[in-house]
This record gives structure tokens, sequence and C-alpha cells, in this order.
């Protein structure tokens, strides 16, 4: 193969094709962020001259920026993909947040049980994320075909063997796959495809003016949601967000990176690693493990 | 806008490596080494390492933290499965596959060493070589890890000793040298203290060898895809329209070309390539000529063939064989035990089915490296397998093509993956056998105890009439071995001496039928040979041994085994032009094209006699003047 990015971009095609040949009702989560923007073409890459042979779902809190419903919407209609948009609407009706549930808890109910639910409602058998391995320490042992019980949950001490490329995707009722084709891409693997193919993503990765909040090391957009403590005065910094979440919980970081090119000379230089922005990993001492054992992404 | 490659090197090259070692070689410290001076680690990794180092009380760096994975696993303070770590230097990108060295977790050291192109095996340097190494090096070699590296770690226990280095590397070597393992590296290392990891050691100025690192920025990539067979295992079809239809899969092996004729498998109907196809950055689809192994293609064939799932497309002169029964080794990860009967279902590429398991023809015990009785197969044992398919699959021997000889088994009730398998050559070249088997019988031999006979051999000639003997016929493919000792057998029968041709190709379809083409391998079809020829002789018959038999240490040893003064050595002294040109069986032709790897004269040298009884030119007479010469110095 010419490259790294050739071979990555093989293996990722191969197992989208495993996914639509071993599974009956395949969803991809799609969340709106950079890797789900090259999980995007990837999907694409595969069925060309086809369409995406199945559907993408966002699974959405109500706490996302504005840019992203924007990018969303734009992106699938041009990629002519079905767009399924889930939210958990009792709990958002109750009027779930971080700020008086806890992160934890918020994300249990907004994002996780979301998710479940809206996997239950489309029978998925299926689903595949952006997931990648180099992201967090639970993630590198995540299996490219990863089980899920009747529940939806994960048992790390119990995963399939996965040998050679050989995918196996056998499950019984109720159960399910969680299919992840970015396993061995990481943070710059995904910034120099982009470069290279051209993919389009959201502009709040692009350094620009904010006003943010700076608790403890981290940035926090202003927002109507985040509640301004009477010590806490906004300010107004050159800075971009290296992963895209919910509004309240992620972080930006000071940047002059406003182009792609720089964003990845920036990377190469960066002494923080990519999950370090998202304060929702920080609630817990392993809390990513506990979160996808019940069944977050 | 692009950035110059040096600044953002959109091309770079990706080695996928493994590790084994046990939970105290300091593997994981190796890694966290590797990952610490590569500048791999991030600064909130290295204040939580710091943070955790403390907590467990170790004054230096806990490295190990860095790679040992979840909540559960570090409070028993070991790995328990497969890790993947990501880093980069300048010059490459690296996926590195951990798994831990515990002893009962074959499975994930196979697992870790299944896509990996280099493994690293550690050993510690104060405890040597022990039962878990030879286990590191035999699955490293069952799984055909191109590239290996042996770090000899905490070299700063042994005061940087050479003697324990050198004493090691004898150790591994001595068992080593049976497993045909990938290319060897030996390397003394200190983990802890980064000596021979990324950088040169000042206390070891008695090796000039590389660095770990060294050795995985330059050993080459993707050494583990075969670039010779072509073969497209085709997962799914894509036709979106009725002007449109195409079939999506990964060249597993070869090289597929535009125009070029394929065998679409099973139906074994024949297509040429279309077109290639792929989707452009500007969102049109894009044609191309070419594509090399690992690259996941859309091909249009030029005619309307029943091409889906499972079938595989392949060269039309190469094609793999078919078998609905098969032999292979297989590595169980499940803790039921499985005993001849089960049936399970099968994953060979795109290809499933269901297959059975039909007998146990041994066991490999890991650790001592020793063949056991066959029988049934628990959690984490190796063993040589027959199954039987109820489809019959299209395959090729794991040794030569890693992705079309190996499969997954899966159990038909819970779907879990159970065991893995590594198909053997159709030829029964049985590697662990023929290595293992033999060391041991080796063994044993020295026990045996032979009685004299009470019947002699001179009594049996001097009742016969005959002093037996054996004809060696020794030359090129198509030299005419075998119709001058079809001859030569006619005609000494026909003077009433008991005589029985031993051809070549007719004991490789029944005794030695488990032996291929390796040099290890022909001294073996040799020296076999030579032993049944003496027991022929020893009953008073006359034998005529035709076979190519290239090297002439191994003639030597057939002329020790069946004793000088019968031994006659007949040299078939043809130009391999000639040869070439009757090519009877098309055998050159297919060597010239690469499908026969290590064929005598084209990928394997001939080593002419240097003092035969006779030297026959069979380009220039005819075979009754060859006969006629033999039964004249007969």
């Amino acid at each position: 193969m010419e490259s790294h990015l050739d071979r990555l971009e093989a293996e990722s095609i191969y197992i989208f094709r495993e996914i639509v040949a071993q599974f009956a009702r395949p969803i991809m989560l799609y969340s709106v962020g950079k890797d789900s923007s090259v999980l995007l073409r990837l999907a694409q890459k595969a069925f060309a001259p086809g369409k995406i042979p199945f559907p993408l779902l966002h699974i959405d809190t109500g706490f996302k920026f504005p840019e992203m419903y924007e990018f969303r919407d734009e992106t699938c209609r041009t990629a002519g993909a079905e767009l399924i948009v889930y939210r958990n609407e009792r709990a958002i009706a109750d009027g779930a947040n971080p700020f008086e549930l806890g992160t934890e808890h918020c994300c249990r109910l907004l994002k996780t049980q979301a998710l479940l639910e809206a996997l239950r409602l489309h029978k998925v058998d299926a689903a595949i994320g952006g997931a990648r391995r180099e992201e967090e320490r639970s993630r590198a042992k995540e299996r490219v075909f990863s089980f899920r019980d009747q529940f939806g949950q994960w048992e790390p001490r119990n995963q399939r063997p996965e040998l050679w490329s050989l995918l196996n995707g056998k499950v019984r009722l109720g159960e399910s796959i969680r299919a992840f084709p970015l396993s061995n891409w990481t943070e710059i693997d995904i910034w120099e495809y982009i470069l290279r193919e051209r993919i389009p993503v959201a502009s709040l990765y692009f350094s620009r003016i904010r006003q943010v909040l700076q608790r403890g090391n981290m940035l926090i957009p202003i927002t109507s949601f985040a509640p301004l403590k009477s010590n806490e005065s906004p300010v107004a910094l050159r800075c971009r967000f290296r992963t895209l979440g919910c509004m309240p919980c992620t972080g930006a970081v000071v940047s002059e990176a406003d182009t792609v090119p720089k964003i990845i000379a920036e990377l190469q230089d960066t002494r923080v690693s990519e999950r370090k922005t998202r304060v929702i990993d920080y609630d817990q001492d392993a809390s990513m493990e506990l979160k996808k054992r019940e069944g977050y992404f | 806008m692009l950035l110059s490659d040096s600044a953002s090197p959109l091309r770079q090259e990706l080695l996928c490596f493994s590790t084994a070692g046990s939970v105290d070689d300091g593997k994981s410290t190796l890694l966290g080494r590797l990952l610490y001076d590569t500048g791999a680690l991030f600064d909130d990794q290295l204040s939580s390492l710091q943070a955790r180092s403390k907590r467990n009380t170790s004054s230096l760096l806990d490295f190990a933290l860095v790679t040992d994975g979840l909540k559960a696993e570090q409070e028993q303070g070991i790995t328990i499965d497969v890790a993947y770590r990501y880093f980069s230097t300048l010059k490459r990108r690296f996926i590195l596959v951990d798994s831990p060295g515990h002893e009962q977790y074959t499975r994930n050291m196979a697992t870790a060493a299944s896509n990996a192109e280099l493994t690293i095996i550690l050993i510690d340097a104060s405890k040597g070589v022990l039962p878990q190494t030879k286990r590191h090096a035999f699955i490293s070699a069952l799984m055909r890890v191109p590239r290996v590296i042996v770090a000899v770690n905490k070299m700063d226990l042994v005061d940087y000793r050479q003697e324990v280095f050198d004493q090691i590397n004898k150790d591994f070597l001595a068992f080593a040298n049976h497993l045909n393992l990938g290319m060897l590296s030996f390397i003394p290392i200190s983990a802890l203290h980064g000596d021979n990891v990324a950088v040169n050691s000042r206390k070891m100025p008695w090796y000039q060898g590389s660095t770990v690192l060294e050795i995985l920025e330059t050993a080459p990539v993707e050494s583990d895809l075969n670039q010779l067979d072509l073969r497209v295992p085709i997962q799914c079809t894509i036709n979106p329209s009725a002007t449109f239809r195409g079939y999506g899969g990964k060249v597993c092996s070869g090289v597929l070309r535009v125009g070029c004729e394929v065998t679409v498998l099973p139906s074994q109907t024949k297509a040429r390539i279309h077109q290639l196809v792929q989707l452009g950055i500007d969102g049109t689809m894009q044609q191309y000529e070419q594509a090399c192994a690992g690259k996941s293609v859309t091909v249009v064939l030029d005619r309307h063939l029943d091409v889906g799932r499972g079938s595989i497309l392949v060269d039309s002169n190469n094609i793999p064989e078919t078998r609905s029964e098969l032999d292979a080794m297989i590595i169980w990860m499940s803790a039921d035990h499985v005993d001849a009967g089960l049936t399970l279902l099968l994953k060979h590429a795109s290809f499933d089915s269901k297959v059975i398991l039909q007998n146990c023809k041994y066991k490999i015990d890991c650790s001592s490296l020793k063949c056991l009785p066959g029988g049934g197969m628990q959690l984490n044992e190796i063993a040589r397998w027959t199954i039987k398919s109820t489809k019959p699959m299209w395959i090729d021997p794991y040794e030569r093509n890693r992705a079309m000889g190996s499969f997954i088994l899966i159990d038909p009730i819970s779907y879990n993956t159970v065991g893995a398998g590594m198909i053997i050559d159709s030829l029964g070249n049985d590697y662990w056998a023929n290595q293992l088997l033999r060391r041991q019988s080796a063994e044993q031999a020295r026990n045996l105890h032979i009685d004299t006979k009470l019947v002699e051999q001179a009594e049996r000639e001097e009742l016969s009439g005959v002093r037996a003997k054996t004809y060696w016929l020794t030359g090129l493919s198509g030299s005419g071995k075998s119709s001058i000792a079809r001859a030569l057998e006619r005609a000494l029968f026909d003077k009433k001496i008991p005589i029985f041709h031993l051809d070549g190709d007719y004991l490789r379809s029944g005794l030695n039928r488990d032996l291929g083409f390796s040099i290890e391998d022909r001294g073996e079809n040799v020296r076999r040979t030579a032993e049944v020829a003496k027991l022929f002789n020893e009953a008073g018959m006359s034998v005529i041994c035709s076979l190519v038999s290239p090297f002439r240490r191994d003639r030597a040893a057939a002329r020790s085994i069946i004793g000088s003064e019968r031994f006659v050595e007949i040299y078939l002294d043809v130009p391999l032009q000639v040869c070439e040109a009757r090519d009877p069986h098309g055998l050159y032709k297919k060597a010239r094209k690469g499908e026969i790897p290590e064929f005598t004269g084209i990928g394997s040298p001939y080593e002419p006699p240097l003092n035969p009884a006779l030297k026959l030119d069979t380009a220039n007479s005819t075979i009754t003047e060859c006969v006629a010469r033999i039964i004249a110095i007969s």
C-alpha cells in the first residue's frame, strides 16, 4: 500500500462491507464531529456509486452547539443519507442538565439511555460508531466487532477474540454488535485524511475569538446553559475545539489553528491528549470504562 | 493549501507489531519506555502516570501503568486482554498490539501475532530462557510473524555483562532453530533505564547492533502479505442501478489489474476485469489501473456472472486448491473441552461453512515443544486436526498465504469465536510434525535396542544369487530419470534380477506426503527413500531410486545409509535449457511464473555429483543406450 492513510482507508472500507454483508439492520451513529465526517466519507467510498445502505442516527441531547445542527443537516443532505434523530424526550422535558444532575447522571440519561432506546426502537443489530482505540485507555481493548448483550452492555473481560481480519458478527435475537471501522485511526490520521480528501468539518474545530469561561484548566464556552458563578467573568480568547460534545461539557483549547494544515501542525507539537478537553471523562476514575459497560459508545 | 512533506507527511509507512513476554519480564515497561522516549506520551498522560506511580509506591516512573489497561486489571496488577497502542516517530507510524504474557493466555498472544509484521519477545536477563519463552517463540513461528526481535531485558540486573547475553542467545537458538522463526535479531536492553531501546547504551559498548527502535523503523512493512497469488474474496455486490454492477472486496494477495483474466470461484467461470472504480475527492467515480494486496476495491467485470459474497476472484493461471477435508493447526479459545465429532461454524475470508472436527492427530505442548497424542483439546491448547466441511473450500496453505490460509471457528449455539485455524499444505507439509516429532523421535531412538538377526543378508543373497544394489538416479526435473528407471527396471527384471523402482514422486504421494520442498524437507525425503532402499537391499532386492535429490550433502547421507558398496550414483547430466524445453508436466512453466517456489533449477539450486559412478547425457543418447551403460557397470 502507498501510505498509512491508504492502508487505514482500505481496512475501514473492508469493515463497512463486512457490516453490510453480515447484518440485517445496521445503523451508523453520526455525532457531527470530525470522526463522524471521516466515517461518513469512508461509508460513501465503500458503496459508491451506490448510496450508503444504512441510515444515520444522531443522539441529540439538546445541548449541542447551533453550528453542529446546521452542519449535520447540510452534510446529510449533500451525502444523500437518511438521518434519524433521537432524543430522550422524557428526560429533556424533566429538565435534565449536567449542572444539577452532575455530568455522570446527565450522560446516562441523555446519551446512554437515549442510545439504547433508539437502537431498540429501530431493532438495530449493528451500531456503527466512530470510536478509535487511541482515544482512551478502555477503548484500547475494544474489538472492531464488539459484542453487546441484550441490555446493550459491554463485558471487557469476556470479549470475542479477533484474529487476522476475520470478523465474527453472529448474534442471537436481542444481542447486538457495536462496529468500529476507525479502530486503528489516530487523531492525526483523521486530520490528515480530512486534508487529503478535503472533507468538510464543523467550523467549531477552527480557531477564532470566542467568549469562554476559565474553570481550572478548562475553557468552557459561554452559552445560555452555563450559569455563571458569582466570581466568574467571561474572557475573549482565540481558541478552538478539539472534540465536539454538549456545550456545557466541551472545553476549548487556546489555539491559533484556523486551517486543517495548522491543526495538524499543532497536533504534532501538542502535549495534551484529545479527551482531556471532555469534562465527562474526569467525573470518576476509569469513568469511560464504566460508561461503556452500561452501553455508552 | 498543502503542507510540505516534512511538516505533514501524508505518506508514511505503518508497521503493526506485537509483543510477547511474561508479567515479570518488563514488557509493559518496555512499551511505556518506547512511548516515553519517542514523545508519544502526552502531558496529561504523563502527569496521571506520575500520580499513579506514587500511589503504587515506586520511586522511578512506572511505565507499565501506561499500557496496563482496564480498572479491574490495574487492581490485579496484570493485563488480561489484548490492547492496541498507537505512536509515531518522524520515520514511521506504529500500531502495537500488546498481549499479556500470563501462561494461560495463549489465545491472546496468537490474536496479537495474527496481524503482526514483527514481534518482540522479551526475556528477563536475570532468569534466562524459561518455558514461556519457548511458548512465545513457538506461537510467533506458528502465526508466521515475518520478523522477530529477542529483547534480553533487565541487563542492569546482571551488570550489563556480555556473557549473560551470549548465553541467552545460545539457549534461545538451541530450541528456536527447530521452529523456522522469522528473521531474528537479539538486543540487550534495560527498559527501565532506556538502554538500547531508543538510544544506544553507553553501558554495553560490546554491543554494536541496532536499538529496538532502529529495527522498528527499518523492518519491511506488510512483509506478511503475499504479492504473488491473486485472490480477491468478494464481500458484497454493489449494483445501485441497471447500468452499474460492481463487486466489493479486498485484494488479500497478489495484484489485480484492469484487463486481466480472472476465474470466479466456486463457479469456475471466467471473465476479464473491465474496470476498477473508486469515489474521487470531487464526488465523481474515478477509474484506476491496478490494485495491490491490501487494497479494498470495487470491481466491474466484462460480463454478467454469478458472483456474490463468498465468491473469490483468482488468476486463471493460478487457482487455489479446493477441499472438503483439510488439515489445520487449531488454537482452541473456549473454556469448553472439545472432542472429535463436534460441529462448528467456520469463517474463511468472506466464506462461511459448517464443519466437523474429525480427528485430532496430535497436540503440541508449547512449553516443552513436544508433540503429544491427540484426543480432545482444552482452552489454550494447540493441535492438528482434520476437519470436514459441508461445502468445498478454496484455500491456500497458511504458510504461503496468511489471508487465504486462516479461518476462525464459531460455536453454533453461543456464536462465540472458539477457535482459530491455520491450514496445512495439501502435500501434507506439516512443518510442526516434521520438526518436533522428528526431534522427539531422535531423542527416543537413543533408547532403542536392536537385536542381531538370525538370517544374515549374505545368506539371502546366496539364495537369490544376486548382490543387491541401489541405483541412485539424480538430476533435474525433466532430465529423464523416471523414463530410464522404468526401462532399467524392465531390463533387469527380464534378466531375472529381483528389482524394484522407487520413484520420488510416487513416494511423495504416500510415505513422504508430509514433506515439502524446503531444504530440510528435501533432506528428509532423501533420508526416508534411502532407508527404504536399504530395507529392500537387506531383503535381497535391488532398487532403482529416481529422485531429483539436488544436494550433495543429502546424497552423501543416502550413501552412508545404504552403504558405499551397494550405492551406485548415476548423474543424468542434461542442461537446464533442455529440461525446460522438454517440461513434460508443465512444471518449469509454473515455476517461472512463481507458482512453484523452490523449484530445482529455478528457485532452488542443483549441486551436480563430483564423482558419480556414471554420468549419462540423455540429451544426446537414447534410453536404450543409457540402460545398456548402467547394466555394463553393474
